[in-house]
């Protein structure tokens, strides 16, 4: 059992009914915490953009308007459930909830507060905490990919499909990156747990992993976290002018209110998750006042991650939406080569002072060989093949694989 | 023997995990569709993944999540939507006659060799892992570094020198220059 303990302080003294009521207590708070954050955060970012446009938006159930997720919430339960009848039903009926499960368990990663003492048990303010916690991270992002294309495959029709297509694409492009920053701040933790990573960061500002790492991993991340979550300005996924809805034009009532939740739960997750790699957690100045100690981190973590959540809506509310090859040349292009070759040069600072300026030498040359091939690679004269015909004229994939294997025939 | 040497969660676990794998694997070659053959896929790489936990090997259950079902299986499924293979699987006749036939003479044999030596050998001991233990509670990423970049070290980068040629190789095949494809080319 002591590898339980040092995971967590709850379990020093084994697993007893006490320890048992403190889990459940913490799952269903954070169950009710996001649930309500979601309820904010649609009302909050409904207001926001209602401002940056000058109009007034929701205003008519409860005060400012802050009931009106609420009622769209009941209209959307109370609908019809539709299944169009070219779906795969199962699939169908399993990919809202292959959506939804990650954003729950993510959630349960992120250290919300300091700790608490509750009847001579020390309680973390987290869900839990895990040795491997922020691959569970990674894991769960990789995860989520399933939701969003299995949802447009199993509808049957072709704009979903060709969503959920994009959505595979950009989700994998920018994971390498995502992965890549966050290496970085695991590196100068020296632990994978979260709860080690927000430790290292609480004697002050200047141990920020946003300070301390340079800023580049922090704006690596931020963007392709935003990839991550098909939010403007990368939201080619469900680009409206395009796609109609995108992978849940065919979803209706309840399934689509899972997506909706689901998508905003990850926005308010990340936003979390960044706070909680880059910006401290709960981190923060703490006035001596007896009893109330305990208080202050939870403001703190719930004022950066408000923050974030603001930035999200902002991007949303300013930002034009990317092209798709756009998006393609930022993440191949850009962000993987700048965040592994920071990763590079922050491994060699930890090792010494000397090697960092030799890896930051290396990782210059290289990215001028890659310069070079970029540019090489823009004005070369490539294969009839290898250059797409103008939209118009170009044939389906499934044209162009029957005409490849007829000539495989001949 | 099996339960005096185990303790009931851990039974529980190994049952749980085992019946993911095996259900999920006869689902992959028994199911008619590519994509549910795949979701089948990816609940024995979970099943493998809650083994791995079982065994307090924690990074190779992240790593397993992370790379099989995070990247590998979407990849799977990307092509199968890309190409849209996923409507006329229809195999109509065996390429190889009496393929069945040999097939399940190999699973009888597997099965009987596997039976037989469990039964003869002492695979069964109750131990959690075999080698020493690597969890010492801040997870097992420091010693696994150590070994990977120390005793095997040779392997871990000829496996990299492997995954870089295949990956220039498949470049090569799908980017070709205009002075190669012009002679090809019918028109």
């Amino acid at each position: 059992m002591n590898w339980l303990a040092s995971a967590d302080p709850l379990f020093v003294h084994g697993v007893t009914f006490a320890v048992l009521v403190i889990v459940v207590v913490k799952v269903v708070l954070a169950f009710a915490l996001l649930m309500t954050s979601v309820i904010l955060m649609i009302w909050f970012e409904r207001k926001l953009i209602s401002d940056m446009q000058s109009r007034i938006g929701p205003q008519r159930w409860g005060p400012f308007g802050l009931l009106q997720t609420l009622a769209d919430g009941l209209k959307l339960m109370l609908k019809e459930d539709l299944i169009p009848s070219e779906a795969d039903r199962t699939v169908f009926k399993l990919a809202p909830f292959l959506v939804l499960v990650p954003a729950f368990v993510t959630f349960g990663l992120v250290p919300i507060g300091g700790t608490l003492t509750i009847a001579g048990h020390t309680v973390l303010l987290e869900v839990a905490n895990p040795p491997m916690g922020i691959l569970l991270l990674l894991a769960m992002s990789g995860i989520s990919v399933y939701g969003v294309m299995l949802a447009g495959w199993s509808s049957g029709s072709k704009y979903p499909l060709l969503s959920s297509v994009r959505a595979s694409a950009q989700m994998i492009s920018y994971e390498a990156a995502l992965g890549m920053s966050i290496v970085t701040v695991v590196l100068v933790t020296g632990s994978l747990s979260v709860h080690d990573i927000v430790d290292s960061q609480s004697q002050g500002i200047w141990h920020w992993n946003l300070i301390r790492l340079g800023i580049v991993p922090f704006v690596v991340f931020v963007i392709a976290i935003t990839a991550e979550l098909n939010r403007p300005p990368f939201d080619v996924v469900e680009a409206e002018s395009e796609l109609v809805g995108g992978f849940h034009t065919e979803y209706s009532s309840f399934r689509f209110a899972i997506f909706f939740l689901a998508e905003y739960m990850n926005t308010i997750t990340m936003s979390a998750i960044i706070v909680t790699l880059f910006l401290g957690g709960p981190a923060g100045w703490v006035p001596n006042i007896a009893h109330l100690r305990w208080i202050f981190p939870i403001v703190w973590f719930l004022l950066k991650t408000v923050g974030f959540a603001f930035c999200y809506i902002w991007f949303r509310a300013s930002l034009p939406r990317f092209r798709y090859d756009q998006l393609m040349d930022l993440g191949w292009k850009r962000l993987i080569p700048l965040s592994l070759g920071w990763m590079l040069i922050v491994a060699g600072f930890l090792v010494a002072k000397g090697w960092g300026f030799i890896m930051a030498a290396v990782v210059l040359l290289s990215y001028s060989v890659l310069a070079r091939a970029f540019s090489l690679g823009q004005t070369r004269e490539v294969g009839a093949d290898a250059v797409l015909p103008i939209v118009g004229q170009r044939p389906l994939p499934g044209q162009v694989l029957r005409e490849h294997t007829d000539e495989a025939g001949d | 023997m099996i339960a005096s040497a185990y303790a009931v969660p851990s039974v529980l676990v190994f049952v749980t995990s085992a019946l993911l794998i095996l259900i999920g694997a006869l689902g992959v070659i028994s199911v008619r569709n590519p994509v549910h053959a795949a979701l089948c896929l990816i609940m024995t790489l979970f099943g493998v993944a809650v083994a791995f936990v079982a065994q307090s090997a924690d990074f190779l259950a992240a790593v397993q999540i992370i790379v099989y079902a995070g990247a590998i299986v979407v990849l799977f499924l990307f092509v199968i939507m890309f190409l849209g293979v996923d409507q006329r699987a229809h195999i109509h006749f065996e390429p190889l006659v009496g393929q069945r036939a040999f097939a399940g003479v190999g699973v009888a044999i597997t099965v009987a060799g596997l039976i037989a030596l469990m039964a003869r050998s002492h695979w069964v001991t109750g131990a959690v892992s075999v080698s020493s233990k690597l969890s010492n509670g801040s997870g097992n990423v420091k010693e696994l570094g150590t070994a990977v970049f120390t005793t095997y070290l040779f392997a871990f980068e000829a496996t990299s020198a492997l995954l870089v040629i295949a990956v220039v190789g498949a470049v090569l095949l799908a980017r070709r220059e205009r002075s190669t494809t012009s002679e090809e080319a019918p028109q």
